[in-house]
């Protein structure tokens, strides 16, 4: 397939079918990111790199045979190692008898929130998901790195009459996306407080919230979303994200336990469990929808700036 | 026997579409997707051995005793996170590629960076002989 | 506070990343990594010890034990790692205010600094942690890093290299990904010590043994072992000088340490080396390697190629001493980690210095530069020596070791090619010296003064390093050889 378009669209299905599978599969958690990373996020991120690049893929006339003896071999050595795999579905399967069990069993006692996996993703294992963190946050620091121009004020007073122009013809959109994006953030809060409960926490709501801020981004212009939330603040709250939640295990350390032990933090261990989660899925939340947004931002303004000059180039033929 | 494999042969030939898109395709856009395709898969990889027959999500209610694996579950949340992480890296590269070389196709910047090549060593060799 | 080493290790480096971000002045930003980097450094120096004298650390992070919560584990080989990681990383900063104010525009210097305190967090978190899935995540927080890193260079070819680069390191952390996955449905644990306990009871079935092969194959397209290493010469080329010099010191150094940590505690001895014929296989490739990356760096013309293609080399001689799978052999890996690592860093910190006087590496450039810069290409000499393995000089403790481990196993035809390979090392590193010291400087070519202090003082500090541990080598080979029998589970 030669168009790229089609071939960003297709791998957006593809996420979403699979997040469709995370749920027959009872990863409800797991669909809802892969739903709003996948085939939200990650297509959007894609479709604004199309529009920049261009969307055809060249022909090549070289025959991938190396490419192709690679991955048939790659794939019957998977072949062959699933032939002494557990079958699917049964229960005495190994990974459902070592460590598992203490999870699904004690959690309740131990953690005191019904939903399993927040209670893994957030005490048992949250130096994993503190990791998690830094990952975005590193990826976040790295496309500014890539991408962040220094602000041309000029530049930008013509892309701002431009985009007005555009957007009159956009009126009903634009009405409808201002009524919805209250509610989209009221979501994004409840999916942050709901996910001790039931599927959802920092990171989903995370991804919702910056959803609603590109929506706004996409339909205003850049330069009016730019005004409602600027570059520094914007990086203040990733870097806080990342702090509050080291901030966490920092304190429980103080207190005399191990790193992340929230145990420590209040005088009820279990009472001290739910403190510790509800900081760290806020430092969660608020680091993910700052890159996110962040992210975007800077996709979006190497947008703006390639079209700025594509079009003073136009000009300049134009008057040739 | 064979039913009881069939979820991982499928997730076996959609890594390896992946993977071929990955290797065989020279354009970068065309690339990153395959990577993400590679990715998703190994999700599904985790996901399904996670998968308990007559179990239910791992949420605590009453009147359910059977759960699935909740940690594969950890694990991928983990990993999807660290797979946008790595596709926005990309694309942010893409981009710079495209403007510094105006082709996201491969055989054309290698094609490029080959004639850079020569003119440094053709600058190099003619600076020995003055 | 004491008991909380293992963990402050990877945190300190990891908050003042964002840290940093808030404080914006490029100035200070610098002082700021410079002085978190040193603490990781005394932390590292304060593990060694209490390991040496009192054995393994456990440290179950949020007070979970082993097998559900993620543990840290520091025995003798990590804490070493440790030592060479943050060592490496403090000393390069010295000089990175200085050398990225020539190659990397101003607004940007901030970000630089935050990439390379997370660069580091990644490996050290790599290095200390004791769980397998762990190992995932710190290896993308130092791999995400280190693409945007070297991407930051200021020619094309940086954005170029550091795509392959994303690509292959990708599919390597898949490729591990999958391993871990595999290894965990037959298991059912992520810990390492939980894993190495449970594997030989599965361990005739195929799918460990494809899981082991994955997490092989994928460690390797991170170590760039021939011929995977194809994204390495341009990465390490176009990349920043800092940034060429930290990687060049201990990137592949972490791989190595996963493969060996892999290898031998994961699997264990019996399995990694009975199943598959992994010692040939190593052997082999180790030393194709070294043939074909040394001939390559011959025929470089920018310096910096030269020495990308010496390092894909040297990762040629630490996997053939780790293929001897016997003490002296590992011992002769470990030291020449951390033996390369003091020399690698230098001579690249070192390029660094002629970039910022003279724009370029073209070894054209290089002529006459022995009077120009007699300090600098002085260093360059030094580490040359040692990367040929001249006596007095690191590199030859550990060729000494790595021969003595081959002759022992009787396999003298691999200790022929060993010392063949080092008279490829003496021509590449011949060339620079030719032009350096007996060619006359370009014409039109304007004088260069000798490199900043900000330099010297990094580049001799390792070089300095390099002789005393090349004299006087008891303290490096006391802690390799007792890491290398706590591998083999020999008691000392």
């Amino acid at each position: 397939m030669k168009d790229l378009f089609a071939v960003v669209m297709l791998l957006g299905i593809y996420s979403l079918l699979s997040a469709s599978f995370f749920v027959a599969m009872d990863a409800v958690d797991v669909a809802f990111t892969e739903a709003a990373v996948g085939a939200g996020i990650s297509t959007l991120l894609m479709l604004v790199v199309i529009t920049i690049t261009g969307r055809s893929e060249k022909t090549t006339r070289h025959k991938p045979l190396l490419a192709l003896l690679v991955v048939v071999f790659t794939g019957s050595m998977l072949i062959y190692g699933t032939f002494d795999m557990p079958y699917f579905g049964i229960a005495d399967a190994p990974i459902h008898s070592h460590v598992a069990p203490r999870y699904i069993q004690e959690s309740m006692k131990e953690v005191g929130i019904p939903n399993i996996v927040t209670s893994v993703l957030a005490s048992y294992r949250a130096f994993d998901t503190f990791g998690e963190v830094v990952v975005i946050f590193t990826a976040g620091i790295g496309v500014m790195a890539l991408l962040s121009v220094g602000r041309r004020p000029e530049e930008n007073e013509k892309t701002t009459a431009i985009d007005d122009s555009m957007h009159e013809q956009y009126l009903v959109i634009r009405i409808v996306t201002k009524m919805l994006i209250p509610f989209i953030l009221l979501y994004a809060l409840y999916v942050q407080f709901h996910g001790d409960f039931g599927p959802g926490g920092g990171f989903q709501a995370g991804v919702i919230f910056a959803a609603a801020i590109i929506l706004y981004t996409m339909l205003f212009g850049l330069t009016t979303a730019r005004k409602v939330i600027n570059q520094s603040f914007i990086q203040f709250i990733a870097a806080a994200g990342v702090l509050l939640y080291g901030c966490v295990g920092i304190v429980s350390m103080l207190n005399g336990a191990n790193f992340f032990d929230y145990n420590a933090l209040a005088s009820d261990p279990v009472a001290g469990q739910h403190l510790g989660i509800l900081l760290i899925e806020w430092g969660v939340g608020c680091t993910v929808a700052s890159v996110m947004i962040m992210i975007f931002f800077n996709f979006a303004e190497r947008r703006e700036m390639q079209q700025n000059n594509e079009k003073i180039n136009n000009i300049e033929g134009d008057s040739l | 026997m064979i039913i009881g494999l069939y979820n991982d042969w499928v997730v076996v030939v959609l890594m390896m579409i992946g993977l071929y898109i990955v290797i065989a395709h020279g354009n970068l856009i065309k690339k990153i997707v395959g990577l993400a395709i590679f990715q998703t898969s190994v999700f599904i990889l985790y996901i399904s051995m996670a998968k308990v027959e007559g179990g239910s999500a791992p949420i605590l209610a009453e009147g359910i005793k059977q759960f699935s694996n909740p940690l594969p579950h950890v694990l991928i949340l983990t990993a999807i996170v660290v797979g946008v992480a790595t596709t926005a890296l990309g694309l942010a590269l893409v981009i710079r590629i495209n403007e510094a070389y105006g082709s996201i196709e491969e055989e054309d910047i290698q094609h490029l960076d080959n004639q850079t090549q020569d003119e440094t060593e053709l600058q190099a060799t003619e600076g020995e002989q003055s | 506070m004491i008991s909380h080493l293992p963990v402050l290790q990877v945190i300190v480096p990891l908050m003042a990343a964002p840290i940093c971000l808030l404080l914006k002045r490029s100035q200070l930003v610098w002082l700021f990594s410079l002085f978190a980097s040193a603490i990781a450094f005394i932390i590292s120096v304060l593990l060694l010890q209490q390991v040496m004298t009192s054995g393994v650390i456990s440290y179950e992070l949020g007070g979970w034990e082993a097998p559900w919560g993620i543990e840290y584990r520091i025995d003798q080989l990590n804490a070493f790692l440790l030592l060479i990681i943050s060592g490496v990383s403090t000393v390069v900063l010295i000089a990175a205010q200085t050398s990225i104010e020539k190659e990397i525009p101003k607004e940007k210097h901030t970000l630089f600094y935050i990439l390379y305190l997370l660069s580091l967090t990644g490996m050290l978190g790599i290095v200390s942690t004791g769980d397998a899935f762990n190992v995932f995540v710190f290896l993308e927080i130092s791999s995400l890093s280190a693409y945007a890193l070297i991407a930051l260079g200021q020619d094309r070819r940086a954005l170029w290299a550091s795509y392959q680069y994303l690509i292959m390191g990708t599919i390597g952390a898949t490729f591990i990904l999958i391993g871990i996955g595999l290894m965990y449905q037959m298991t059912g644990t992520l810990n390492m010590q939980d894993l190495s306990q449970r594997l030989p009871d599965v361990a005739q079935t195929r799918t460990v043994f494809t899981a082991f092969a994955f997490v092989i194959v994928g460690v390797c397209l991170k170590l760039a072992l021939f011929p995977l290493h194809l994204w390495l010469p341009n990465a390490y080329t176009y990349a920043p000088s800092i940034v060429t010099a930290f990687f060049a010191a201990t990137a592949t150094k972490v791989a190595i340490y996963l493969l060996i940590r892999f290898t031998f505690t994961v699997f264990g001895l019996s399995f990694s080396f009975t199943t598959l014929p992994l010692q040939e296989l190593f052997l082999l490739l180790g030393l194709t390697g070294i043939f074909v990356a040394s001939s390559a760096a011959i025929y470089q013309k920018n310096v910096k190629h030269v020495f990308a293609y010496s390092s894909i080399a040297q990762v040629g001689y630490i996997v053939v001493g780790f293929s001897t799978s016997t003490i002296t052999g590992l011992t002769a890996t470990l030291l020449h980690l951390f033996n390369h690592a003091l020399m690698k860093s230098a001579i690249f910190l070192a390029l660094g210095a002629v970039v910022y006087r003279l724009g370029n590496v073209q070894l054209s450039s290089f002529n006459g530069l022995g009077r120009q810069m007699p300090l600098t290409m002085a260093a360059i000499v030094i580490g040359g020596l040692s990367l040929i393995g001249v006596p007095l000089t690191v590199g030859f403790v550990s060729k000494w070791y790595l021969l003595t481990a081959l002759l022992e196993k009787g396999w003298w035809p691999v200790a022929i090619l060993i010392l063949l390979g080092s008279l490829l090392a003496v021509i590449y590193v011949w060339r620079i010296v030719e032009a350096a010291y007996f060619k006359k400087p370009l014409a039109g070519s304007v004088p260069v003064k000798e490199a900043p202090l900000f330099f010297l003082i990094p580049i001799w500090l390792l070089i300095t390093a390099n002789i005393y541990f090349g004299i006087d080598s008891r303290l490096s080979l006391k802690v390799a050889s007792a890491a290398a029998q706590s591998l083999l589970g020999v008691s000392p």
